[in-house]
């Protein structure tokens, strides 16, 4: 059998792709209930995720950080650890990229352009070891700090750019970065651009993919994830490799904010964020933790979402959206359980 | 045909069990016969599928072929609930406890007892005090899991099997983390649960417990079933024969030690066990390179927290650890491995292993950054699965899967990997706890034979174990430990099993030359 073959029937992937599809199942139903044709809907949905250049632009615009909130909290997930803090990481990576990105004027986009980026990851990194070091030497568990740390992130951002760092104007903006940190767009059509940080989000996926089934770092931390008894007996600091795990976590939701900033809006504004933090946990969920499973997740989640305005448009309430995606995690979710139920029976099969 | 025939004499029948794993034909038209209330041992090398063949008996794994037939009347069981409903009780090779909760709270899980709403705990733990009186199995209701030797975990997971109703009870290698005394207390239980009806199939990998207390005997080998005998009318000798296909070694041959420099010194080490509790009181004792010194000792006498300490793995209170004239007390793990430091762990599932990992992963557990493995960044994948291939061939880890995850393997393969793993990193010191728990006689005679050659390299050894016979065909000093403290140092050839025994009891040296 080939490795084709068996990637394809995999049981993660069955389970993913089983779980969409009984959901599109079960809103249909919904659909019938309340009157209306799915199938119209679904066209409509369709239609308005790829049935034009300017949405598709649009889809794939959205998908871009949504891929890297979701590798930032699969990644986590790898080791153990809940990180529900992309928001605030994203938030703080995309004021620090912000910032450094108005003083970049003068440098040539080859300097200007990494100095942005690398300004973002760390913000987000060292936004998220904030928690990774309360985990690792203080015992403070990662979900509580990391949703205090949300907040934090968000009032700090809402006094910087209401204050010293505002655009003049009175909104609540931060100042435009330079021209020469701003990412080229591949193609414009009316008001919608496809900006080149889609080949960032790629990128990521293939980083962390490296990470992960490649490096000793990636080793350490899936053994710190899977058991880390058996890890400190192998000489892997478990204390470093949480801290570690939580920074390129935070590293990945901080470069999403800095895309938005670099490709998208030019400079620092409150609604920034929005929920892709959220929605990376959703995404980590759906994808599995796998970053090819990850990046697909996103795909579909904007998908539907991009498509939803015509649905609307079609007369089936935007909202059934939320009632799929919804019904996806629950089935992924659940999945997990049986197969966690399966993988105990298994584990005492094996070799009691 | 199968039709007419009765088995109502028989407890238990397995007709024709035939199971497939991915890759891996693990039983092959098994046929088991156990009559009523008779003690029946299932003996066979590490991955013959005694385990597998037994899972499938108590539901938690479907044949894909076969038949089980019990008291007489064929039975489908599709999962615990149906063996359990049908009395069957099992306590497994690896327990099945929630580490957090305490004996009662494990014992009662899936049946919590209770009163209107509320949760009945105490008729429970009377229920629990009177089994464990009954059967003189002593533990207290109330300690947390986590917190007791292995020897006391086993004696919960039996009580929980009782507490159940079982009639018919299937335990998985129950000896293997008892000591010789507990195993004797066990043999006792087994025996009056026998004179009350109940019908006990045994696994085992210690040939002397078999003609000890069975009655009959089924030998697995490669899947098959490869002969039934009555234990009255076989030896250790024949048994070993048919489960291993050639003459085995039971006795290990070495010529006398030539101890070089002391490697190890370990000084007036105080060690808390997880309730704060001391229990390691002011030990000492050295290990010098070329010499195996054997600790023996009743489980729960400090040395699981010795080991820990010598390894990093748990806080000194005070007192020294020298290692290479360096001292060591506050050393992380990492860096003790650098210094040669290896250590084959008493709990391979909890230290000694990552189940969710493939084997080749595993093999390089601890030595994943080391050069040979990883050039910084990445991991050497090809060279570590070229190591792995050489690894599983020359411990005949089996199947020779380097892919198969660890919990995958059989328990005495996956003791095989870390064996293997530790030895192939070349340390000049090994703690070395439990090494042959759980393997065939084959195995021992492979690991047996391994560490007196790594003695003779000139490393120095410090074995653990809870088999005296082991710890003195190995040792060329035997320390014994009680309560945290070492009772006498005696050299094997110069003192007997009962003395080391009397020393295991609380017993000091002196005191025993004086009443000699
Ligand atoms: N879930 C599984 N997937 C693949 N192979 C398995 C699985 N469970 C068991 N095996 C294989 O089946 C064979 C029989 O295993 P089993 O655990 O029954 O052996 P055993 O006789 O109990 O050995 P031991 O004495 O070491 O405990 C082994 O080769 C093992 O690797
Ligand atoms: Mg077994």
């Amino acid at each position: 059998m080939g490795n084709w073959k068996k990637y394809i029937l995999n049981e993660k992937i069955i389970i993913s792709l089983l779980s969409i599809l009984i959901s599109l199942l079960v809103a249909a139903i919904v659909m019938l209930m309340i009157g209306k044709n799915p199938l119209v809907a679904y066209a409509a949905l369709f239609y308005g995720a790829f049935g034009t250049k300017e949405a598709i632009i649009d889809n794939l615009m959205k998908t871009s950080p949504l891929i890297l909130t979701g590798l930032a909290v699969g990644f986590g997930f790898r080791a153990g650890l809940f990180n529900i803090g992309a928001n605030g990481q994203v938030i703080i990576g995309a004021l620090l990229a912000a910032y450094v990105g108005t003083m970049v004027a003068s440098y040539p986009f080859y300097l200007s352009i990494p100095l942005v980026m690398v300004a973002g990851m760390v913000g987000g990194a060292l936004w998220a070891a904030i928690a990774g070091w309360l985990k690792a030497y203080r015992g403070a568990h990662e979900v509580i700090t990391t949703i205090m740390l949300n907040y934090v992130a968000i009032f700090i951002a809402n006094y910087v750019v209401n204050g010293p760092f505002q655009a003049p104007g009175g909104v609540p903006k931060s100042p435009a970065i330079a021209y020469s940190a701003q990412f080229p767009n591949i193609m414009s059509i009316g008001a919608t651009s496809l900006s080149t940080i889609i080949f960032v989000s790629l990128a990521a996926i293939v980083v962390v993919y490296g990470i992960i089934q490649k490096t000793t770092i990636g080793y350490e931390v899936k053994a710190v994830g899977f058991n880390p008894y058996a890890a400190e007996y192998g000489g892997i600091s478990i204390g470093k490799n949480v801290m570690l795990a939580m920074a390129i976590s935070g590293a990945l939701a901080g470069l999403a904010g800095t895309t938005q900033v670099v490709g998208v809006y030019g400079r620092y504004f409150g609604a920034l964020g929005g929920t892709m933090g959220f929605d990376g946990i959703t995404i980590a969920l759906i994808g599995q933790n796998d970053p090819i499973g990850i990046g697909l997740a996103a795909f579909l989640i904007s998908s539907i979402r991009t498509g939803s305005n015509q649905m609307q448009i079609a007369g089936v309430p935007k909202d059934m959206v939320t009632i799929i995606q919804g019904i996806i995690i629950f089935l992924v979710a659940t999945n997990r359980i049986i197969k966690t139920l399966k993988l105990r029976k298994r584990k005492e099969a094996v070799e009691l | 045909m199968d039709k007419n025939v009765d088995y109502s004499e028989y407890a238990v029948v397995m007709r024709g069990i035939t199971k497939r794993f991915p890759g891996v034909l693990a039983n092959d038209r098994v046929d088991l016969f156990v009559k009523k209330s008779e003690i029946h041992a299932i003996v066979g090398e590490n991955g013959a599928g005694k385990t597998t063949l037994m899972n499938q008996l108590y539901g938690l794994i479907r044949p894909d072929d076969g038949k089980i037939y019990i008291n007489g009347v064929e039975k489908i069981i599709k999962d615990p609930n149906d063996a359990i409903a049908a009395k069957i009780g099992m306590v497994h090779q690896h327990f099945m406890l929630v580490d957090r909760l305490s004996v009662v709270e494990n014992i009662v899980l899936g049946q919590e007892p209770v009163r209107g709403p509320f949760f009945a705990l105490n008729r429970a733990r009377k229920e629990i005090k009177d089994l464990s009186r009954k059967f003189g199995l002593t533990v207290d209701p109330d300690s947390i899991i986590e917190d007791m030797p292995v020897g006391m975990q086993q004696r919960v997971e039996i009580i929980k099997v009782l507490y159940r109703g079982a009639e018919i009870l299937v335990l998985d290698e129950p000896t293997a983390v008892l000591t010789p005394q507990e195993t004797n207390e066990l043999f006792e239980i087994l025996r009056s649960l026998k004179s009350q009806g109940k019908t006990i199939i045994f696994i085992t990998h210690k040939l002397n417990e078999v003609m000890a207390i069975t009655e009959s005997v089924t030998v697995m080998r490669l899947g098959r079933v490869t002969g039934v005998v009555k234990t009255s009318q076989t030896s250790p000798r024949e048994l070993a024969n048919m489960m291993v296909g050639r003459e085995v070694l039971l006795t290990v041959e070495k010529n006398s030690a030539h101890p070089g420099d002391e490697i190890l010194q370990v000084k007036d080490l105080i060690v808390k066990e997880n309730r704060g509790i001391k229990a390691v009181k002011g030990l000492s004792l050295t290990v010098r390179s070329g010499e195996i010194v054997g600790i023996a000792g009743v489980a729960g006498n400090g040395q699981t927290e010795l080991t820990e300490a010598i390894t990093g793995l748990r806080k000194v209170e005070s007192g020294k650890i020298i290692f290479k004239k360096e001292d060591i007390t506050n050393f992380s793990p990492k860096k003790r491995r650098e210094m040669g430091m290896g250590h084959i762990p008493e709990d391979r599932l909890k230290h000694g292993l990552i189940k969710t990992f493939p084997i080749y992963y595993n093999f390089i557990l601890g030595e994943h950054d080391d050069p040979k493995f990883s050039d910084g960044v990445f991991l050497k994948i090809k060279d570590i699965r070229k190591f792995s291939e050489d690894l599983v061939k020359k411990f005949d880890v089996r199947p020779p899967k380097i892919d198969l995850l660890g919990m995958n393997l059989s328990g005495g393969n996956q003791q095989k990997v870390i064996v293997a793993r530790e030895i192939a990193f070349d340390p000049v010191l090994m703690i070395v706890s439990q090494p042959t728990r759980g393997l065939d006689v084959g195995a021992i005679e492979f690991i047996h034979k391994t560490l007196i050659s790594m003695r003779d390299k000139g490393i120095g050894i410090l074995l653990i174990s809870m088999e005296l016979e082991e710890i003195f065909s190995l040792s060329d000093r035997i320390l014994t430990i009680y309560e945290g403290q070492i009772m006498g140092e005696v050299r094997p050839e110069k003192t007997t099993t009962e003395a080391v025994g009397l020393m295991m009891a609380g017993h000091k040296l002196e005191d025993l030359h004086q009443e000699a």
